[in-house]
């Protein structure tokens, strides 16, 4: 490995690695993972072989032909039969490539037949699986904390490779993904499982994966998808069937649901405690967890004059979405009780609720009852 | 240029007296050499503002976490700098070699339409400046990256988008008169004796690149169109929600797209032809098969649009289509390097700078050409797709490919239109910066893209940091050494450096070489005759 020496060597004055550096595809761990891999490394072969003729002879070349050398041209410069072969054997080599990949493809377009389905949608910045035949479905968030995007805290080994919610699938079962986009093109990549899959809004396309290895397996949005591109990973936890079937039961038991109907009124403690949180996962990455914004495109929330007023319109915002504009609807996103405790936190946080400064509504508190009459 | 004070013909010489006539004379101009000269100069401009961005780009990169610019302006500036290079950089100054080249190769006295051709250039600073000034508006400037992807950059776009769209609309327009005045120079003005079979490569290159933008641009301007009628009529080309498709939006874009990066690469292939037997003192080989070549890659170019979307879930029946389709494409593109290589063989070489880049250029693009032959490969493309393999497959055809024939190009007729020489030692200096940091940039990137990493972001995984910088080490050092151009340039048309004959190069062959260096500021206003051509 000669090629890593000067980047070892550089590594020695650059912070720490912490996971082994890689300079090639990762083999994987399905059937599909391994076909490409080995197409992979058929072709990077042979580009290697034309490559030493062709490089070789250029070498050749400049190296024998040069004028300081004393050579003098020789005047030739057509030769049709020499064209036609350097046409021909190219062409041949292109089918001996075209067989192989052909084969593969119509094998990874075959989704029949699965164990189990998933369908993957992306959202702005987020991913939400949904197990059709067991009726599981939660969304799946980046976990890596602001202060260590800021620099102000070390950065983890799976730095903005790590989510709340993996998704979670068997061994060794045909697992059929449908992927698809609730707002703007995303894409589904996960390397070691051979599979990138666009997800477009409107349309559901397939794929499938059937894992061989257990494991977790990181990915993340290939596809650029706004602000937060970079902040929506992925990662597959594959267990066995087994625990998989003990995991459905978990989920199946304590179901997340929006609760629309149950009325409960929270401390102001518990709302804050569980609003930061809820602010952390979702609203920080644009809003910032300082409250600042990104103006122009992701306003200030402090000192913001709509959460210092009476409550009413953030709530109409944070539930409908603001067309036009890169705020979602996160009402089919979160239930009651944490979007009264995130508003609750807004109004609240980062000197909102100075009554002398904001005005008499500043600080006010927003309950889970108030969210379910807005809905 | 002091082309001036040679210019004997009639209505030559400006009387650039006073600083309101030196203005008006560039205005004005109708001039093919001075419009040469102005898309040149906007380029090289382009190409530092283009690299700025790219600079900050990478500074971003230098290490994981949030550092010096927000995502969003990163955004933004991916976009800025990928319009920039493409539409700013590379086209103009492939036009502006076209005009300067085009008459005094095909012995004829101007461009067929010399006033198109000065509107065609002054389209081109306005476009710009209507793009550019996005990013001093209030709201977001364009930050959906190069290809703009609806949805992205209808529903969820910034207001700002509506200035790309009209930027784009002029940047077109003025592509598509430019294209129409170089197919008609070169079917009308040619010399007598000049036959389409004795015409330079490079001519024949930019014939087939014509046709090219003629039949794509329309396209993007459609495109384009579409998204606006999307943002403010309506309509739902591109939104499922109104019956429409946003994967309509990539057929659409990348039947423009792929020919156009044949756009950029093709007049690099004609520079090519000239520099490499110039400086081999030996013909070119197979002369009939490059210009086959070139016409076979034109076509196929039409027909392989779909592998920019085998990820995108297009049937099985289009993957094979367009995989079978882009790997022909590999075929006519090895004619050509077997015959440079045919070209360098037995010849007498040396390593003047032009002939320098032109072989950093078959090594290297040779290189991009083997990535994106695994590209097309579409189950491997499943991984390769939208990571660091494609940028650094991209950066490689283009800037070995086309930067560097800008360069070679650039080297090897200053000093016919200066008349002097520029500084060997310099352009030496230059080469060898340029090409170590380009691979320093861009070799890692394939790693990267390998081992996981997506493009267009911001932040990433602590796995990617070391080659991440190297990359950017490379990014500062081939930015700096460009510095090394723009001096060499400078001092050249300034006149510093030592005078050169008509014929500049011992090997060059052409009719330009039968002119004075430089050439009187109308040349050819009566047909040379056409004794020895290539």
């Amino acid at each position: 490995m000669v090629k890593r020496i000067p980047i070892l060597f550089l590594s020695l004055i650059t912070a720490p690695i912490y996971a082994e550096m890689k300079v090639n595809m990762p083999l994987g761990v399905t059937p599909l993972s391994h076909d490409i891999y080995w197409l992979h490394m058929t072709i990077f072969w042979i580009c290697v072989g034309i490559g030493v003729i062709v490089f070789g002879a250029l070498i050749y070349s400049l190296i024998k032909f040069r004028k300081s050398k004393g050579r003098i041209a020789e005047d030739f410069h057509e030769h049709t039969l020499i064209e036609i072969i350097w046409a021909v054997i190219p062409f041949l080599i292109l089918i001996g490539m075209a067989i192989p990949a052909t084969k593969v493809l119509i094998r990874m377009d075959n989704t029949e037949d699965a164990d189990l389905t998933v369908k993957i949608t992306g959202y702005q910045w987020r991913w939400k699986y949904e197990y059709l035949d067991q009726g599981i479905s939660y969304f799946s968030n980046l976990a890596t904390p602001a202060n260590q995007l800021n620099n102000k805290a070390p950065k983890n080994k799976w730095y903005l490779l790590e989510v709340d919610h993996p998704l979670v699938v068997p061994t060794h079962k045909k697992i059929r993904i449908l992927v698809t986009s609730n707002d703007v093109i995303h894409s589904w990549w996960v390397t070691e499982l051979g599979i990138k899959r666009d997800a477009i809004p409107g349309y559901i396309h397939e794929t499938w994966a059937r894992i061989e290895k257990p494991g977790i397996y990181r990915g993340q949005c290939a596809e650029l998808c706004g602000v937060n591109h970079g902040f929506m990973p992925i990662v597959v936890e594959a267990v066995s069937p087994m625990q998989f079937a003990e995991w459905v039961k978990q989920q199946t038991q304590g179901k997340v649901t929006f609760n629309t109907d149950v009325k409960l009124t929270l401390s102001k403690k518990e709302l804050m405690g569980r609003g930061e949180t809820a602010y952390d996962t979702y609203c920080a990455i644009c809003h910032k967890p300082e409250g600042t914004g990104m103006p122009p495109a992701f306003p200030a929330l402090k000192g913001d004059k709509i959460l210092t007023g009476k409550p009413g319109d953030e709530i109409a915002i944070v539930l409908n979405g603001k067309a036009g504009t890169a705020m979602q609807a996160f009402k089919n996103q979160l239930s009651n009780e944490d979007l009264a405790a995130i508003i609750t936190y807004i109004r609240n946080a980062w000197g909102n609720d100075d009554k002398n400064k904001q005005g008499p509504h500043a600080g006010e508190l927003v309950q889970p009852e108030d969210i379910a009459l807005a809905r | 240029m002091n082309s001036i004070e040679h210019a004997v013909d009639q209505h030559a010489p400006y009387n650039s007296q006073g600083f309101f006539s030196k203005v008006t004379r560039w205005i004005f101009t109708t001039n093919h050499k001075d419009i040469g000269t102005l898309y040149l100069w906007l380029s090289l401009i382009m190409f530092f503002v283009g690299g700025a961005m790219a600079l900050l780009i990478r500074a971003e990169l230098f290490q994981p976490g949030a550092r010096i610019i927000s995502p969003e302006i990163f955004n933004q500036m991916t976009t800025f700098h990928g319009l920039i290079m493409v539409f700013g950089v590379i086209m103009p100054a492939m036009v502006g070699l076209a005009n300067w080249q085009i008459p005094m190769m095909i012995g004829a006295p101007d461009m067929a339409l010399p006033r198109l051709n000065n509107w065609s250039f002054w389209i081109l600073p306005f476009a710009f400046a209507l793009l550019v000034s996005t990013l001093f508006m209030s709201g977001p400037a364009p930050n959906f990256g190069w290809t703009f992807y609806a949805p992205l950059s209808t529903t969820y776009g910034p207001k700002s988008t509506d200035f790309m769209i009209f930027s784009i609309h002029l940047l077109g327009l003025s592509s598509i008169l430019g294209a129409i005045n170089i197919i008609a120079t070169i079917f009308n003005l040619r010399a007598p004796g000049m036959t389409f079979m004795k015409m330079p490569i490079f001519v024949w290159s930019w014939l087939i690149t014509a046709f090219l933008l003629l039949a794509v641009m329309p396209v993007l301007a459609g495109v384009v169109t579409m998204m606006l009628a999307d943002r403010h009529f309506g309509t739902s080309f591109f939104n499922a929600a109104g019956g429409g498709d946003p994967i309509l939006f990539q057929h659409v874009f990348w039947f423009f797209g792929h020919p156009e990066v044949y756009i950029l690469i093709m007049p690099a292939f004609g520079v090519m032809s000239e520099v490499i037997p110039t400086f081999s003192r030996k013909k070119i080989f197979g002369y009939k098969f490059m210009i086959y070549a070139i016409s076979v890659i034109a076509f196929l170019s039409l027909l392989v649009w779909a592998h920019h979307m085998f990820t995108s879930g297009i049937p099985l029946v289009s993957e094979l289509f367009f995989m079978y389709a882009t790997m022909l494409i590999a075929v006519p593109t090895g004619v050509k390097i077997f015959n440079w290589v045919a070209t360098i063989y037995k010849g007498s070489v040396t390593f003047e700078t032009p002939m320098l880049f032109a072989i950093a250029f078959l090594f290297l693009f040779t290189l991009g050409g083997f990535s994106g032959l695994m590209l097309s490969i579409v189950p491997a493309d499943y991984q390769y797709q939208d990571t660091y393999f494609v940028v650094a497959h991209f950066h490689y055809v283009l800037i070995p490919g086309s930067v560097y024939a800008i360069m070679a190009a650039i080297y090897y007729w200053l000093p016919k239109w200066t008349g002097h020489r520029y500084n060997e030692r310099l352009g030496q200096w230059h080469f060898w910066l340029t090409v170590i940091s380009t691979n320093l940039t861009f070799f890692p990137m394939h790693f990267l893209g390998l081992a996981g990493m997506p493009r267009r972001i911001p932040d990433y995984a602590l796995q990617f940091a070391d080659f991440n910088m190297i990359a950017t080490i490379g990014a500062f050092i081939f930015g700096f050494s460009q510095l090394l151009f723009l001096i060499n340039i400078v001092r050249t048309v300034r006149g510093k450096g030592p005078h050169v004959s008509n014929q500049v190069w011992e090997g060059a062959h052409g009719l330009e070489w039968t002119l004075p260096s430089p050439p009187p500021y109308h040349t050819f206003s009566s047909p040379p005759t056409i004794d020895e051509c290539k």
